[in-house]
């Protein structure tokens, strides 16, 4: 055991002393912030496009109606439709609006001029405008009273809740569908970074030959075990430094336009329209609100869990390959059918996540290849714990087996030189007395 | 005394028999040369001593105790393919193989710094193995096999690769371990190389052991009863128990002759004859090397 923690010791801490470990340490919450800072700024740039419609009112119904919004901008015209048209494109508006006479019972002939096909949000606003003030109308001649009409108006939106055995949370379909594909994503790109990495390991110890000193000294399982371990605390180590390092350079991000969640609220109230720094704290606070409605110590966790698990055992498979090749051009055989499951959990994903409780779902998230990948997939959404119970267990049991079975290739893979490698030689090895 | 014992070992791989009934006795504080072409068995035979592979059947003693897992830390090896962490510095590569092999972190810094300086390479301590000459790199295999003091050093094919200085270092570097109490063992399959130090020396052939034995007690058992004779004006003939098997001149009136005497017959009175007709310049028994005892074995055996 001692001597297992040697070989834990040395693994960790050769890799973690490296230049490329440090580097991509660091770099990658920077770059990963300064994408989403570039996403919000592109949404941004888009939003504030102000969109200017011209009205031509000749029903006289909707003067000063039309309320200017952040993206729309509306302008009275004095003129008839036939006027308006032909000096259309040298006005400017990127939108006539001709509203005819209209008969209140059966409003007919509201066109929409424009060049481009019209924004749905600019549909959207005339078409809701017009509703409410026919409706107003209708029911003013109806007899119905303004004041009594202003008590009646209601106005509701959705909060959206996601019930569960712990209580219930305030959720957010987006921000869940997000989580999910990218820790589904990070898992899938953590196994194949790391299980390649002991793959090499193994390659590097076999080909320079030190491994006959060092199993001269301890077991071959013991020293695989130990660069197993090694290598995930690497990988546990590199997974935490992001995470803390991410939120940290989104919390400077923030500051740096000197504001907090609070603040960056209060402000985008007072400043009104057209303040660009507040609309980006807003989207910002937006942003920070929507974190907050995912469990992310849940997703956490179980992250850290299906690391751990699905790496044993992608590990110790890439371990079984190292052992029994002399060449990165021979592992490539031997490659393909440990990289086949991680690709197809990777495509499954995509109908996991619309469908987060299917059959699908349920069984990829079962099978220790793929569970890793596909219930990361699905623990935003919620999944119970008999479930998350039963995957894991067998994940354990997945990776007790995979690791017992590569012990056994290992222990004569990496004394054996210069032969061509086949399944069959494989096969061979691992009942092999030795 | 026996420091290691091997008793019956057999050994195969899926395709051939490797060891077949291999039984050694390996006395303490000796250096003996376990020889063979290659393919005879020797890697296999001190992978098993080394617990890198186990024996399909048979035992193995190290000082009388049934050889177990912990008996690794006893035992230093220095394989036949050598190689080390190239991207690991030379100290504390040495640290880690040292504590591999038990021994205590402060203790083995000591010796760490002890080894170097006694090789003159304590200023190499930080940099990468990468960046060491091949041969500061088996300096360093070397020391590492040492480092932790073992009662028994195997070293599979030792000098091949080292360069002649080095051969030098680490040949005194051997005698001086035996002379402290440990045992070496010497694999090899240019026996030449290693005659000269072994005491003890076991032969091994397509998995057996052909010969075994002390080699004075072996050169004594293959004597040939030859003797060399360098002289000055041709050899007229010898008395009748004496038989010249060759005679050729070397330059104008120098000979070279080999003559062949009686077993049990003493040397001298040959010399008394030669000296009546030639003046003598060499004169030496002929003892037939390691490689010409195995040859004469394995031809004895087909």
């Amino acid at each position: 055991m001692k001597k297992i923690l040697l070989v834990v010791k040395r693994e960790y801490i050769t890799r973690v002393r490296k230049r490329s470990f440090i580097v991509m340490t660091l770099l990658t919450p920077i770059l990963f912030a300064g994408l989403i800072g570039g996403l919000l700024w592109v949404a941004m740039a888009n939003k504030v496009e102000e969109k200017v419609i011209a009205v031509i009112d000749d029903s006289g119904l909707f003067k000063d109606k039309f309320q200017n919004t952040d993206g729309i901008h509306f302008i009275y015209l004095e003129e008839s439709i036939e006027t308006a048209k032909s000096k259309f494109s040298h006005l400017g508006p990127d939108g006539l609006l001709y509203i005819p006479k209209l008969d209140i019972q059966n409003p007919k002939g509201i066109q929409l001029f424009s060049e481009t096909n019209p924004h749905f949000g600019v549909i959207n606003k005339i078409e809701s405008t017009l509703e409410a003030e026919i409706e107003r109308i209708k029911m003013v001649q109806l007899g119905v009273d303004q004041q009594m009409l202003q008590s009646i108006e209601t106005n509701i939106s959705l909060n959206t809740l996601s019930l569960t055995s712990a209580g219930e949370k305030a959720s957010n379909a987006t921000a869940t569908f997000g989580t999910a594909y990218v820790s589904s994503l990070l898992i899938y790109f953590f196994l194949f970074l790391y299980g390649v990495q002991v793959m090499k390991g193994v390659m590097e110890e076999k080909n320079s030959k030190v491994i006959e000193v060092i199993i001269s000294s301890i077991k071959p399982f013991q020293l695989m075990m130990g660069k197993i371990v090694g290598i995930a605390a690497v990988g546990l180590t590199q997974f935490l430094l992001w995470v803390i390092l991410s939120f940290a350079v989104i919390n400077a991000g923030l500051l740096m336009f000197g504001l907090d969640k609070d603040h960056a609220a209060l402000i985008s109230e007072t400043a009104g329209i057209g303040n660009k720094a507040s609309e980006f704290t807003q989207a910002n606070s937006e942003i920070m609100e929507l974190m907050g409605t995912i469990p992310i110590t849940s997703v956490l966790i179980t992250f850290i869990i299906y690391f751990l698990g699905g790496y044993f055992l992608y590990a110790s498979l890439f371990a079984l390959v190292g052992s029994a090749v002399d060449s990165d051009a021979d592992s490539q055989q031997f490659m393909i059918p440990i990289t086949i499951p991680l690709i197809i959990s990777i495509v499954a994903l995509q109908f996991v996540l619309l469908d987060p409780d299917g059959q699908i779902a349920f069984w990829m998230s079962m099978i220790p290849l793929t569970s890793p990948v596909i219930m990361l997939g699905r623990v935003p959404f919620g999944v119970p714990f008999w479930q998350l119970a039963l995957s894991i267990s067998l994940l354990i049991g997945g990776f007790i087996f995979t690791t017992w079975v590569a012990g056994r290739i290992y222990r004569v893979g990496i004394l054996t030189h210069g032969s061509k490698v086949s399944y069959r030689t494989l096969t061979k090895w691992f009942f092999q007395n030795y | 005394m026996y420091l290691l014992e091997t008793q019956n070992i057999n050994k195969s791989y899926a395709d051939h028999q490797a060891l077949t009934n291999i039984s050694l006795q390996i006395p303490k504080q000796s250096i003996f040369g376990l020889l063979g072409p290659n393919g005879a068995g020797k890697t296999t035979l001190i992978r098993i001593i080394t617990s890198i592979l186990q024996a399909d059947s048979g035992t193995i003693l190290l000082n009388g105790e049934k050889l177990q897992r912990n008996h690794t830390q006893s035992i230093g090896y220095l394989p036949e393919e050598r190689g080390l962490y190239k991207k690991m510095r030379v100290g504390e590569q040495l640290l880690y193989l040292a504590r591999l092999k038990g021994l205590d972190r402060s203790l083995a810094i000591d010796r760490i710094k002890h080894w170097l300086q006694k090789l003159e390479m304590l200023d190499w301590r930080g940099k990468n193995i990468e960046d060491l000459s091949k041969g500061m790199q088996q300096k360093i295999q070397f020391i590492a096999t040492v480092l932790h003091e073992p009662q028994l050093v195997i070293l599979d094919e030792p000098f091949s690769g080292f360069d002649p200085i080095n051969v030098n270092i680490i040949k005194d570097e051997i005698l001086n371990l035996r002379d402290k109490g440990a045992t070496v063992i010497f694999s090899t399959h240019i026996m030449d190389s290693v005659e000269k130090l072994c005491d003890h020396i076991a032969l091994l052939y397509k998995s057996k052991k052909i010969l075994d034995g002390k080699k004075k007690d072996i050169k004594q058992q293959y004597r040939t009863n030859r003797f060399e004779i360098d002289h000055v004006g041709p050899l007229k003939g010898l008395g009748g128990i004496y038989k010249i098997m060759e005679s050729r001149s070397l330059d104008e009136n120098r000979f070279h002759s080999i003559v062949q005497i009686p077993e049990d017959h003493n040397p001298n009175q040959l010399l008394k004859e030669l000296i009546i007709q030639t003046e003598i310049h060499k004169f030496a028994e002929i003892i037939p090397s390691m490689n010409e005892i195995f040859i004469s074995k394995v031809s004895e055996q087909s």
